[in-house]
């Protein structure tokens, strides 16, 4: 980045100098007789202003560039010293860095955990289950008589509610059956009045007693309705409660309260009933008044028409034209009698015409009365079909009460025959016990004089078996010590084989040459592990050999010495060049190095290292001590500290030089090994 | 032998140094004849040409074992195959 802005700078400042180079020029040599003075002036100007302007756009370009990749203008506050207050003047803080991922190892190892927890909870658990055991018997009664009291409880509880809303129920539907009499009674006096009202053989003076008498009967009436109205729905209203009570009765399942229950719906049943009934007789009663209120208004139209004829006719007369009859004069009369005899023609004329259409009417009114009869028979056809239905139920019920109660019965009775075979069974096992309990004793005093007869004989055997042993474990030992004078001898001799083996292998080991490598060993370790083959320390160092040295053989360490001298110039060479420096012109930096750097060829390796003598040369010229030394170990750790290129030039012979040094070592210890089992195994004479 | 490596490298880099330096003078010559009325520009900037080129070669060639390679997995690539293994 850095490089990238003096580069910038650089081409800047060319381009510059460029361009003003070009414009100097031509202006120059056409000018120079008149601005020499001005000239030197105006050049110091002008290069003062391009010095400006190059700094300036140096800036400005850095800062733009900053602003738009945040990773330069990292390194430029890294690099550049109080650049970082400055980039926070023109662009403000810094954007934070990217937060690292590292959200999704937490919830690996929480998915990891989870699955150990439950199983964890699933073993517990099933630890606990076997822990169960039967509760004891009086915590089983306490609990049956707690269980006997509650249900006592609620059944009192429900009893009560029952005969509260029973009774409340009962006295409003008396009430109302009351209330709906009252409004019989009253209807029927409402009647009678009415019938006397419209009877005209009463005196005048009296009927207006009489309609009076009609207007308070109608008044009560209306009363009376209104209040059996309300104590109707009063009445309703406690039969639903009454109802909702015996649901509820019904639902919470005590057997007891059953008969409670069933009297109570017989109670509602019969007041529903009862209800019903009177409401019906009321109906009844009403629709009979309504004829008569009919028939009464028919009857004072008429009478209010005849009366308007006759005030027609003579219009002096007055009401009550019967008391007149000696004040009238004949015209009168004649006109009077005239106008009767019309109105007995009209009459008899509408009694015709009426007796024809009498049947047409008939009829009529028959089909009407029909079909109020229909609709009177289906509503009491219903609602005796409802009572019916009820009635049914209530019986049905009664009837699965009485059922159950024989099944109760019953069970109880079962029941008390398996108590009582359980116990008779209980009583003959105790007594068969009994009496085994008695043979033991009368046998145990028998028993202790057999054992103590048979005693005697184990000891007897005893000892026996005790010589015996003895002898036998003499035998075997002799029988022993031959056997191990036969294995030492075989021993012995396959100690020879082994040692002569190795040996043959340590041989193998000279056929180096000054350049190549050894024969394969392959034939060598062949041998070996076939004699050795029970061996096993031999046949494990055998395997521990390495594959080249099998296959291919081994330099000697002549040859490697030699191979070792080109090593150290080539890595003299190339001891600068490493990751970082590689480019050409570090080559010949380094070649050059090699060239002018004076050392002696060997130094004394110290005892330990110490970082600076990490360095190539060094570690060269400790190599070549060892090496000149035969310490060819010693070399091979010290040429392994090198780095970079010297490292990569003396890849290959670290290696064989490691070969060499594995195989040479495997050897030494089998021959060791040879050696000290050839030791063992050597009897004294 | 690694210790051969270098010098191998060494050869080619001066093989082609060879080759590039005679091609790019020759093409210079070329289009100095052909394009540019026998200036020596074409001539030396061919040879600068062809001698940079084998240097870039040669430089490239030594480094070669220090480029790094590198490959971009996703993290979660990663967390699933160490998961299911």
């Amino acid at each position: 980045c850095c490089s990238a802005c003096e580069i910038m700078i650089c081409l800047f400042v060319s381009l510059q100098q460029c361009v003003w180079g070009k414009v100097k020029a031509h202006p120059l040599q056409h000018c120079r007789r008149y601005t020499t003075a001005g000239d030197s002036g105006s050049n110091a100007g002008k290069i003062v202003a391009a010095s400006l302007l190059t700094v300036g756009g140096g800036l400005g370009s850095t800062i733009l560039y900053a602003k738009w990749d945040p990773k330069f203008r990292a390194n430029i506050e890294k690099s550049v010293p109080y650049s970082d207050q400055l980039f926070e003047m023109a662009l403000g803080p810094p954007p934070p860095p990217l937060v690292p991922l590292q959200k999704k190892p937490v919830r690996v190892t929480i998915t990891f955990t989870f699955p150990l927890s439950v199983f964890d909870a699933c073993l517990h658990k099933d630890h606990h289950e076997p822990a169960l055991k039967e509760r004891p018997a009086e915590e089983v009664s306490a609990r049956l008589a707690q269980q006997d009291k509650v249900e006592q409880d609620a059944l009192a509880a429900l009893t009560a509610g029952l005969e509260e809303s029973l009774g409340s129920s009962a006295k409003t539907t008396l009430q109302a059956i009351g209330a709906q009499e009252a409004v019989l009674t009253a209807i029927a006096t409402h009647t009678n009045k009415l019938k006397e009202a419209m009877d005209s053989q009463t005196p005048p003076d009296e009927k207006s007693t009489q309609w009076k008498a009609l207007n308070e009967a109608l008044s009560d009436r209306t009363r009376a309705m209104e209040e059996a109205e309300e104590a109707l729905l009063k009445a309703k209203g406690e039969l639903e409660i009454l109802r909702g009570v015996i649901n509820s009765a019904k639902q919470s399942k005590i057997d007891a309260a059953r008969p409670q229950i069933l009297a109570a719906e017989e109670n509602l049943h019969s007041m529903i009933v009862d209800l019903d009934k009177v409401v019906t007789k009321v109906q009844t009663a009403q629709t009979e008044a309504k004829i008569m209120s009919q028939y009464s208004e028919l009857v004072n139209e008429a009478k209010a028409q005849f009366q308007q004829e006759l005030a027609n006719i003579t219009p002096e007369i007055q009401a009550n034209w019967k008391g007149l009859s000696g004040k009238l004069s004949a015209d009168d009369l004649n006109s009077l009698i005239a106008h009767a005899h019309r109105r007995i023609d009209q009459l008899n004329r509408e009694l015709a015409e009426q007796r024809v259409r009498e049947q047409i009417h008939i009829e009529v009114a028959l089909e009407q009365q029909k079909l109020e009869d229909q609709k009177a028979l289906e509503r009491a056809v219903a609602s005796a079909l409802e009572h019916r239905r009820e009635d049914m139920r209530l019986e049905q019920e009664k009837k699965v009460q009485e059922v159950r109660e024989v099944m109760e019965a019953e069970m109880r009775t079962q029941l008390r025959r398996q108590a009582a075979a359980h116990t008779d069974h209980l009583r003959d096992v105790l007594k068969v016990q009994e009496q085994e309990l008695h043979e033991e004793i009368m046998n145990s005093k028998m028993m202790e004089q057999e054992t103590h007869y048979r005693r005697l004989t184990q000891e007897q055997l005893d000892t026996f078996t005790l010589d015996m042993n003895a002898a036998y474990a003499r035998l075997k030992g002799i029988e022993e010590a031959i056997d191990s004078h036969v294995i030492a001898e075989e021993e012995a001799r396959k100690a020879h084989q082994l040692w002569l083996s190795v040996e043959a292998l340590n041989y193998t080991l000279k056929s180096a040459g000054a350049d190549s490598p050894t024969e394969p060993l392959e034939g060598a370790v062949g041998v070996i592990k076939e004699n050795c083959a029970e061996n096993e320390f031999a046949q494990a160092l055998a395997s521990a050999l390495p594959e080249e040295s099998l296959s291919r053989g081994i330099y000697g360490e002549a040859s490697l010495r030699a191979r070792f001298y080109d090593i150290r110039r080539l890595a003299r060479r190339v001891a600068l060049i490493d990751e970082t420096r590689n480019s050409l012109y570090q080559y010949f930096l380094s070649y050059l190095q090699s060239i002018l750097l004076f050392e002696r060829e060997q130094v004394a390796p110290p005892a330990k290292l110490a970082p600076e003598d990490l360095d190539t040369f060094r570690l060269l010229a400790y190599a070549t001590y060892s090496i000149e030394r035969g310490d060819l170990e010693l070399a091979a750790k010290f040429v392994n500290q090198l780095r970079g290129a010297s490292q990569r030039v003396a890849q290959d012979w670290l290696k064989e030089a490691r070969l060499t040094l594995e195989t040479k070592q495997v050897i030494s210890l089998l021959l060791a090994y040879a050696n000290a089992v050839g030791l063992g195994t050597t009897q004294a004479p | 032998m690694s210790e051969k490596e270098l010098g191998q490298k060494w050869d080619r880099c001066l093989a082609d140094c060879a080759v590039k330096f005679g091609t790019g003078l020759g093409l210079g010559i070329v289009f100095s004849v052909v394009f540019f009325k026998r200036r020596t520009w074409p001539i030396v900037f061919g040879t600068g040409l062809g001698l940079g080129m084998a240097y870039s070669n040669c430089q490239n060639d030594l480094r070669s074992r220090y480029v790094l390679h590198s490959k971009y997995f996703s993290f979660e690539q990663k967390l699933e195959a160490f998961a299911s293994s």
